[in-house]
């Protein structure tokens, strides 16, 4: 009997990936599943900031996908090292701040890493040709297994036999003849092969759970960058773009302001970083404040966390203000009238 | 009782879910690990993680916020 061969497969709990993993499991292949934390995940961190969200289901779709699939898989921390991919990336962004050539080619490049550290014959994704407009193109797909050092131990299960054969196939670890021809956005394909196989619960498609490909995320990252100088960027920074309402009404500072009490709680963590303001007399969101803000502008930003209170109509609110390490102290405003909070101001 | 604990309080899923894979890592089969986490959806993750990896959940509880998994680390 030949040798079982082992292929590491990029899980990302998309319904591709899992159609991969179960194309090769057919053919007998040993698989295991590797899933990267960019920290731009959508899953996960709003269901766990938002109260209306935690009512729904919170799992974690790749470690979903494995359980269905029967596979190991393993979640590989990559926050601090794709910051340089995210910052310069070498074939630049897409419609967004989505850098999906550069990533696609640094995540299979790091499961390039962990199969050969376990001796893993070859590297497969789900992609499909023309699927994505950036990284899963005819023209794009050569740069991936070349930059990353994957060369042709990388296969594409759903599409191979619209590329060249790689080296599994040209060794008979996997028949190239039961791979698939799919390709373009249509995801018809995808849907009949997992009827086929019995899949019926799977996650939204590929694409929809990077933060990066979002624009109104991308417009407030590329903010954060500009108010800062500077294009770097911490854990907390990604999460706190996920939260609330920002408003930027002068360059030095911003307010970040909750939409719920999941979000109340979220920022409430933050408190002794940054200046908080929440109004006392009336029942309101919490502010907080991301910058350097002097007195004026505290007043400012608290006759705006007013104007979105329920105390919109008072003539005055009270605003507690807290600084990190200080006493809270109160001051009385009157809550900006709509017609005031200028559009521009939104980030 | 636990013969390690990690504290992974403040970090949203998967965080949780990475920090007990890598001390698993470092540990044999039969130790017990308790894994400390502010997020609910801990309760969830890190059973589903152990049991596509072979590791048993011996107690879940939550108390509020604060989440606490107590696996022990199978033989593969």
């Amino acid at each position: 009997m030949s040798e079982q061969r082992k292929a590491a497969v990029l899980v990302s709990g998309g319904l591709d990936s899992m159609l991969a993993v179960r194309v090769l499991q057919e053919q007998g292949i040993h698989v295991e599943g590797i899933n990267f934390y960019t920290g731009f995940c959508v899953e996960g961190h709003t269901h766990a900031i938002r109260k209306k969200d935690q009512k729904k289901d919170k799992r974690n779709n790749a470690l979903w996908v494995a359980e269905q699939l029967g596979i190991k898989l393993h979640i590989v921390d990559i926050v601090e090292e794709y910051k340089e991919v995210l910052i310069n990336p070498k074939h630049g962004y897409g419609a967004n701040m989505n850098p999906c050539l550069d990533c696609k080619i640094f995540m299979v490049k790091k499961a390039v890493e962990w199969a050969k550290k376990r001796e893993f014959d070859f590297i497969a994704t789900g992609e499909v040709v023309g699927q994505r407009p950036m990284s899963q193109r005819k023209d794009t797909m050569p740069v991936v297994s070349n930059e990353s050092g994957a060369d042709d131990l990388l296969l594409r299960p759903l599409c191979a036999k619209n590329l060249p054969p790689t080296r599994p196939e040209r060794e008979g670890w996997v028949d190239r003849e039961t791979l698939y021809d799919f390709s373009g956005r249509t995801r018809k394909p995808q849907m009949a092969l997992a009827k086929q196989f019995g899949f019926e619960d799977y996650a939204t498609p590929a694409g929809g759970c990077c933060f990066l490909t979002d624009e109104s995320y991308s417009v407030k990252l590329v903010d954060l960058w500009k108010s800062r100088g500077s294009r770097d960027y911490e854990m907390d920074d990604i999460m706190l773009l996920k939260v609330g309402r920002h408003l930027r009404p002068r360059e030095n500072f911003k307010m970040i302001i909750s939409r719920e009490e999941g979000e109340n709680n979220f920022l409430m963590g933050y408190k002794n970083r940054y200046i908080t303001l929440r109004t006392t007399d009336h029942p309101g969101p919490l502010v907080m404040i991301d910058g350097e803000a002097s007195e004026e502008d505290l007043a400012l930003a608290g006759r705006i966390l007013a104007r979105f209170g329920k105390g919109k109509s008072a003539e005055e609110v009270t605003v507690e203000i807290a600084k990190p390490k200080q006493e809270p102290y109160e001051i009385k405003v009157a809550p900006m009238p709509a017609s005031q909070v200028e559009k521009s101001w939104y980030i | 009782m636990a013969d390690y604990s990690i504290d992974t309080q403040g970090l949203l899923c998967p965080m949780p879910v990475i920090r007990a894979q890598d001390k698993v890592e470092e540990l044999q089969a039969g130790d017990r690990l308790e894994v400390l986490s502010s997020d609910p959806g801990a309760l969830n993750d890190i059973p589903a993680w152990c049991r596509i990896n072979g590791h048993t959940v011996l107690e879940k509880s939550q108390e509020g916020r604060a989440v606490r998994i107590l696996i022990e680390v199978g033989s593969e």
